[in-house]
């Protein structure tokens, strides 16, 4: 089988690049999701607070999928359900199985790469201990209570202040758990602010920032774990042990995007997101293979992603191989910042200019995103009140500053002098 | 004045809300959500209540539901012990109601999911 674009995921990315890509002219499209509904993790997101930006209004993430998903159904882009794709090649053929097809291999014009992020587990923490049950990442605690209607535990001690840690937090408190406390190593929360006060302080669980688990005790269920808190290089303090009688431990220590089939691909992945490598257009370093959403870094919000993936699927559909010869503009990140998405900039495929998300490394207060030139000179400034490392930024830059930029510019925060 | 960290938008900007000659003056919000939302929060603090219900008759196992606006705070458990006692038979639409006038809260509780009747249930 033959498409002009190919999409892998049918998450919020996938169905996003979906609508865009039909919207954009192409009449070729297959989204191939390996779950046996679309949606990806939206499905078991069921609390509020998803589509501000995109819809102006509050939905839930069934509701928000639930949109996308009808409106993929107006189109007549083919989808392929419980189907797994095991290969991408650079060649743009996508080879997958099902139970209902068996082994195919697709051919893509173009091929958009969708497949969202896994969490970090308890083996990348090194956490001492025994090794009992009741150890949980807190999206996989949230997809056995909210889509199989199964409860993990009822004494529960939370390491990370990640959102879906606080998400769950909440929730099991409404099912009947207890949640004993939340754990964050870094002195500020991982999570947004507003999950902050509706998920801990609404239900007066206590948030120890500063703080890790430094053991985890149980023979064949978690029985008790003790928590201390951290110095500076984030080494527990001698002294400063608690102690929790507990059933369950939710892991909520950050997001990892799967990029399995990128790298079996052979195409570039940046170390600092862990995503490709991606241009103006959303493309990695191989031509026509785009990505999209969480498999390029890890976004705060649905909204976000959807806004990012229309755009590779605007891009895909429109999609043929560049003849610039010029050398792309490279994308640094300076002072307090990250990484940037995009890494780099063609300047002569730029539309009307180019949006860069990135996360600061630390928290700031009033402070002033700055692009520089690679001669030194300042090409735009973004003041803003507030910045954290939790919070993806955005910012637009105009095609009138880049073009003529030589070969970088550099994102970077100033922090305004305390008054 | 009471400090309040507004919950509308992911924004969460320090809000300032206090009682002044019988009204209340909220400052600190960047929208008119904010002012609503500071006092509300001051005066009888509400939140919307999002779970899940048993569903039969579907190929999944649990229909998430929530309420169709926020109810008052101290109602939270006892709706949640309400959505308990549910049970719901597929197939259902987004958004239909399953149980009006929660606790005469003034909300209801309605579906977040469409879902189909399946031929092979799970159950």
């Amino acid at each position: 089988m033959r498409y002009d674009v190919i999409i892998i995921g049918g998450g919020p990315a996938g169905l996003s690049a979906a609508c865009a890509a039909w919207e954009a002219g192409c009449r070729s499209i297959c989204v191939v999701e390996r779950d046996r509904h679309l949606g990806g993790i939206l499905n078991q997101c069921i609390h509020n607070g998803f589509g501000l930006h995109y819809f102006k209004e509050e939905l839930t993430g069934p509701e928000y999928a639930e949109r996308f998903i009808h409106m993929l159904r107006q189109t007549q882009a083919d989808v392929r359900l419980d189907a797994m794709v095991l290969q991408a090649t650079p060649e743009r053929e996508v080879h997958l199985i099902s139970p209902a097809r068996g082994y195919e291999v697709l051919q893509g014009k173009a091929v958009i790469l969708a497949m969202g992020c896994r969490e970090r587990t308890r083996g990348a923490l090194s956490i001492p201990g025994t090794r009992p049950a009741g150890v949980f990442t807190a999206g996989a605690a949230q997809r056995y209570l909210n889509l199989e209607g199964q409860m993990v535990g009822r004494r529960v001690v939370i390491l990370g202040s990640g959102d879906i840690g606080l998400i769950m937090a909440r929730r099991m408190t409404l099912e009947g758990a207890k949640v004993l406390a939340c754990m964050e190593a870094m002195p500020h929360p991982g999570g947004l602010t507003r999950n902050i006060v509706q998920c801990l302080h609404d239900f007066h669980i206590p948030l120890y920032l500063s703080h890790t688990i430094v053991e985890i005790r149980g023979r064949t269920r978690v029985e008790q774990v003790t928590a201390a808190a951290v110095d500076q290089d984030r080494s527990p303090i001698p002294g400063t042990e608690m102690v929790f009688d507990c059933d369950t431990v939710l892991l909520s220590v950050g997001l990892i995007p799967e990029n399995e089939l990128s790298l079996q691909a052979g195409i570039e992945i940046d170390p600092r997101t862990n995503g490709p490598v991606v241009y103006e257009n959303m493309e990695t370093s191989i031509p026509g293979i785009f990505a999209c959403g969480n498999v390029l870094h890890v976004h705060d919000l649905v909204d976000f992603v959807t806004a990012e993936a229309a755009q590779a699927g605007a891009e895909a559909a429109a999609y043929t191989a560049s003849t610039e010869t010029a050398a792309p503009l490279a994308v640094h990140a300076g002072h307090l910042v990250r990484y940037t998405v995009p890494q780099r900039l063609r300047a002569g495929r730029l539309k009307d200019g180019a949006v860069l998300s990135f996360r600061v490394s630390a928290l700031c207060g009033k402070c002033r995103i700055q692009v520089h030139g690679s001669t030194g000179s300042l090409l735009a400034s973004f003041p803003r009140e507030r910045l954290a490392p939790g919070e993806m930024e955005r910012i637009r830059l105009p095609k009138s500053i880049l073009s003529g930029e030589g070969e970088s510019i550099t994102v970077s925060v100033e922090e305004d002098a305390a008054i | 004045m009471t400090e309040i960290i507004c919950i509308t938008c992911p924004r969460g900007c320090r809000l300032l809300a206090g009682a002044s000659n019988g009204g209340v003056t909220v400052t600190g919000n960047r929208c008119p959500r904010g002012e609503a939302y500071g006092r509300s929060e001051l005066l009888h603090p509400v939140r919307t209540v999002t779970s899940t219900a048993a569903i039969q008759g579907a190929s999944i196992s649990r229909l998430p539901v929530k309420t169709d606006r926020p109810i008052p705070k101290e109602q939270i458990f006892a709706c949640m012990a309400l959505i308990h006692t549910l049970r719901v038979q597929a197939p259902i639409a987004a958004g239909s109601i399953l149980y009006e006038n929660i606790l005469g809260s003034g909300a209801n509780l309605v579906a977040a999911r469409t879902v189909e009747k399946a031929a092979l249930p799970l159950q």
